[in-house]
């Protein structure tokens, strides 16, 4: 039971992670119907700004650890931001009119040259960072096995529910995600309603961005490290999440999130790690057999 | 023939417009003056929501001007369109359909862009909600859920939420039980004479359409064959037998 508990609690706050990047990808599937395929890069970018921050304000002697995660969380967000915002405008934003794979093929080549920039920028190794949050709790001690849950966990966790809290105020309630629901439903209509919708599109890849660089510092802080190649992987773990949970659907990318993060930490836990993304995967298939449009996905017949 | 002798609210001047290598308008001339309600007829596919949509540089025009208050708005981005305060219920009326009926109509309220007030907002809420009683029971219904009547309804209603100095309506009866489309009708005819509110629209239902209209264009492969007076219209034996061909369906 508790080795149980303690896989849960890994579970979510993989989850987390997979969950804020999924986002992304629902998102721009939503309003432009593509699979952006760099967003797992533009994860990996996220992680990387938010070491380098780490670094230039440890060397100007920076020490106050909450203020430091505060400005890495900022810069990490609003530089990543720009990065989303330049490949929309640069590389989906011409072929928006052309046919329907011109914008994919472009996505996985972004992904590339985002990968390879980081690779020839940054060097190919592994970069640590120092764990910044320490320490924990012992929920539960058994004399065997002690169920812990630790700072950082919890800081994952928080700022994923303070975030989706934040967003999901802003997608329902406020004008700017009235605007993109109605993009998402129909652009024609929204633009005959005074929608700019080219300006609709570009924010809805800056918000995916800032949330995925959230989930890159996330992860950077969780594990302690990250490299140019951290975004595939966690990319297409996440865009699977994305899938699962019904793609369109905002809800649906947090819930396929948690699911593929729970899966894989029990399969890790209690079969082998080393066919954790197979379980993943096969669960992903066995789901889209039974509900085509994942778990919270709506059926296409609706569009009227 | 007086309406059309004052300064046009909506000018088009030679308008071509197409959709690829398909030429759909071919030199279109229309008036729209302030007050009026000008009714375009014609059978399917003769270009008539093509003219409406290029008002809204969807497709762009390839030659000639839309003159609105005197300015040509032909190069415009459609949702600049929008904000000089041209409305439009399109066809198939495209309700955002996951969106609620109240969503609907903020929408149409959005395209004003800030320059109406919150109590002016509620006003005009409330001003849509007294002319179609129907959506005020479906508030919090999705869009999508509603009937063709009631999406028509919701259509014309979310158009009037801008405020609009033209209204452009495509079609508001196509699909509709007679006694809706009569409905409907009798709201046109009451904001226009009574808010003086100026439309153009588009019918198959030539007979409705131009006997609720001031005027009326009949448009033949994209080209306008004739116009005068609704009841001139009425009487012109290409119009009925156009009028024969389009509501026999």
């Amino acid at each position: 039971m508790d080795y149980f508990a303690q896989q849960l609690i890994n579970g979510v706050v993989l989850g987390s992670i997979y969950g804020l990047i999924a986002i992304g990808y629902t998102m721009v599937y939503g309003i432009v119907g593509m699979i952006n395929f760099a967003h797992g890069d533009i994860f990996m970018i996220g992680g990387f700004i938010a070491l380098i921050t780490f670094l230039i304000l440890v060397s100007m002697g920076l020490s106050a650890v909450p203020l430091i995660l505060l400005v890495m969380l900022i810069v990490s967000m609003a530089v990543t931001a720009v990065y989303g915002w330049v490949v929309e405008r640069i590389a989906y934003r011409p072929l928006r009119q052309s046919f329907r794979l011109a914008p994919l093929l472009s996505a996985i080549g972004m992904s590339f040259v985002l990968m390879n920039f980081s690779q020839v920028s940054q060097g190919a190794q592994v970069k640590p960072i120092p764990p910044l949050i320490t320490g924990g709790y012992t929920l539960h001690d058994s004399g065997n096995f002690a169920v812990q849950l630790s700072n950082v966990q919890i800081m994952v966790v928080v700022t994923t529910i303070v975030l989706l809290t934040i967003f999901s105020y802003i997608v329902s309630r406020t004008r700017f995600g009235r605007d993109m629901r109605a993009c998402e439903q129909d652009q024609t209509m929204a633009a005959l309603l005074g929608v700019n919708v080219d300006r609709t599109i570009s924010m809805t890849f800056v918000i995916g961005a800032s949330l995925a660089a959230v989930a890159g510092m996330m992860y950077l802080l969780y594990y302690g490290l990250v490299d140019f190649f951290m975004g595939f992987v966690a990319g297409i773990k996440a865009f699977t999440a994305a899938v699962l949970g019904g793609i369109g659907s905002l809800p649906g990318a947090m819930l396929g999130g948690l699911a593929i993060g729970l899966i894989e930490t029990f399969w890790s836990a209690y079969f082998s790690i080393e066919y954790k993304d197979v379980a993943a995967f096969s669960i992903l298939i066995v789901v889209l057999i039974f509900m085509p449009t994942g778990l919270l996905g709506r059926p296409e017949v609706e569009k009227v | 023939m007086s309406a059309s002798s004052a300064t046009p609210l909506l000018a088009i001047r030679g308008l071509r417009a197409a959709y690829g290598n398909v030429e759909v308008l071919k030199n279109v001339d229309v008036d729209v003056a302030p007050g009026e309600i000008v009714a375009l007829i014609g059978a399917n596919g003769a270009g008539k929501s093509t003219l409406m949509m290029t008002i809204f540089g969807r497709p762009r025009a390839r030659a000639g001007q839309i003159l609105f208050d005197g300015y040509d708005i032909s190069a415009l981005p459609t949702h600049e369109v929008a904000r000089l305060h041209i409305a439009q219920s399109p066809e198939g009326r495209r309700i955002f359909p996951r969106m609620s009926v109240a969503e609907n109509l903020h929408m149409g309220a959005d395209a004003a862009d800030g320059n109406t007030s919150e109590s002016d907002r509620s006003a005009d809420l409330d001003r849509v909600l007294a002319l179609f009683p129907r959506l005020k029971e479906r508030m919090t219904q999705r869009g999508g859920t509603l009937s063709g009547g009631e999406q028509q309804m919701l259509a014309i209603g979310r158009a009037l939420m801008s405020r609009p100095r033209l209204l452009m309506l495509d079609e508001p009866s196509l699909g509709l039980a007679p006694l809706i489309t009569r409905q409907i009708f009798d709201v046109i005819r009451r904001l226009n004479r009574e808010d003086g509110l100026t439309v153009l629209m588009v019918e198959q239902n030539a007979n409705h359409a131009l006997r609720l209209a001031h005027r009326g264009y009949v448009m033949v492969n994209g080209r306008i064959t004739l116009s005068g007076t609704g009841e001139e219209l009425l009487e012109r034996p290409e119009v009925r037998a156009a009028y024969l061909e389009g509501g026999r369906r």
